[in-house]
């Protein structure tokens, strides 16, 4: 018996001008998946999880997110995903509790004080929640982010390669605290040029290239030496490991 | 309404706190303010017999120069750092957001002038200050907040979005100029708000044209 997915993605397509960046991607996740999505630059990756989020509009094609299509509720839909994107979405001029204050009343979090303190605890950032995020190392501005993504307690969480422009040290941090806040209530789609971190993460794997998902299998039936061909296959040698 | 009216509040907290720490726009706005009023001061020295005569076109074009500068950081500072798509994920109608911005921009406009008309008073050396000005140049500024801040929205996402602003603000802002200078010429002649109020009426028609007009476009002016 089929299950009612969490996302629906139906004939998917996205256009810039004339330039398509989505080709009719069809998808379907299940809640408390966790999914990662390879694919070079301007594979669509981005747009894929920028339509996801409502903050761009499909060209064709329907999302729905536990039934409901993206443009008939926005404003509803929003309340279910967190977002931890390119940019941290978040202010250097405020503090990091300010930061988080801000974002609370965004979402009508009435008393927000524990929660707050409990994410910023979470991310190792409490002693810091003073200062202002422009004198954070980059690490910590994406502990910040998924912090600040967190805040409602969504139970989609889009990351779109939260671990770009980290350390190793940085991004291992970050891959056992994706882990942490994973767990089977909540559902994540994530965006990686790293492989391996990515399949650590991963109960589905996808790749995504030229707007089309080229591959699509549960992480299970493969590791990383078998991916790392395949994805070279597809998109090409010179790709960051 | 209630949780509407929270997220307004929720953006220009936001955008006042980190302006008191930065004081990016104000600073900006303050200085070219000075400096306008400045410049025209000694251009008309030279060649104005009565200086008090051109007091309503300079305050008015130094408020509406001065204010686009900081009309224009409204929306690149948050396009800049990536943190609009912050705001636009919040689960509220976006107007709210709207309504946020647009009122930072209004007090970050009125501030100006408090510093303004002082200044004004003193290198021109007449007060023509009145409670009644003060109302039409708040219901100016209105205007000029309401309609600026939708463009600052829509040209934040262009190329050339330091000239678009102007471009595309300064001719859908002539009728509240040119009301607002003709009413601050009555006022300066003596006149009372009732002589002057078919100019009053029409900044204020304006104000409330751009208002629901910016309330009901924002949402696509920001989408992608």
């Amino acid at each position: 018996m089929m299950t009612t997915p969490l996302i629906e993605v139906t004939r998917l397509r996205k256009a810039f001008g004339r330039h398509r960046v989505l080709k009719g991607i069809d998808m379907r996740i299940e809640a408390g998946s966790s999914v990662v999505m390879f694919g070079p630059n301007g594979a669509g990756k981005t747009t894929f999880l920028r339509i996801l989020a409502t903050l761009s509009k499909p060209t064709s094609g329907t999302v729905r997110v536990a039934g409901v299509d993206i443009r008939d509720n926005p404003e509803g839909i929003r309340q279910y995903l967190g977002l931890v994107g390119h940019a941290p979405l978040l202010y250097d001029d405020l503090t990091a509790y300010e930061n988080l204050r801000f974002y609370a009343r965004l979402y009508g979090m009435e008393a927000s004080g524990e929660r707050i303190r409990e994410l910023l605890e979470r991310v190792g950032l409490w002693h810091r929640r003073h200062d202002l995020v422009r004198t954070f190392s980059r690490g910590m501005v994406q502990r910040m982010a998924i912090a600040r993504a967190l805040l409602h307690n969504p139970p989609i969480l889009l990351l779109d390669e939260p671990d770009t422009g980290l350390d190793p040290q940085a991004a291992e941090m970050m891959t056992d605290l994706l882990r942490e806040i994973g767990g089977s209530e909540r559902t994540i789609i994530m965006t990686t040029h790293h492989l391996e971190r990515g399949l650590a993460l991963a109960d589905r794997v996808l790749i995504l290239v030229g707007g089309e998902i080229v591959f699509d299998q549960p992480a299970s039936d493969i590791d990383y030496q078998e991916l790392r061909p395949l994805y070279d296959a597809y998109v090409g040698e010179g790709v960051v490991a | 309404m209630k949780r509407y009216l929270d997220v307004v509040w929720a953006v220009l907290w936001k955008d006042l706190r980190i302006e008191l720490r930065s004081k990016d726009v104000f600073t900006s706005m303050a200085v070219f303010a000075v400096l306008a009023v400045m410049i025209f001061n000694f251009a008309f020295e030279l060649r104005v017999p009565d200086k008090t005569v051109v007091i309503p076109g300079v305050l008015w074009v130094t408020i509406t120069f001065s204010g686009v500068l900081g009309l224009g950081r409204s929306f690149i500072s948050e396009k800049d750092r990536g943190s609009i798509a912050g705001l636009l994920l919040a689960p509220v109608d976006r107007s709210a957001i709207y309504f946020g911005k647009m009122l930072a921009n209004l007090l970050f406009i009125l501030i100006v002038e408090a510093f303004l008309l002082p200044l004004m008073v003193i290198f021109f050396n007449t007060n023509f200050v009145s409670p009644a000005l003060l109302l039409l140049l708040f219901l100016g500024t209105l205007g000029f907040a309401a309609v600026g801040t939708i463009f600052s929205g829509l040209a934040v996402n262009t190329r050339t979005r330091e000239i678009l602003l102007p471009v595309l603000l300064f001719p859908v802002m002539l009728p509240v100029l040119m009301a607002g200078i003709r009413a601050t010429i009555g006022l300066m002649e003596g006149d009372s708000i009732a002589d002057l109020a078919k100019w009053f009426n029409l900044v204020f028609f304006f104000d409330i044209l751009y208002i629901v007009v910016a309330y009901l476009t924002f949402d696509y002016v920001v989408e992608e």
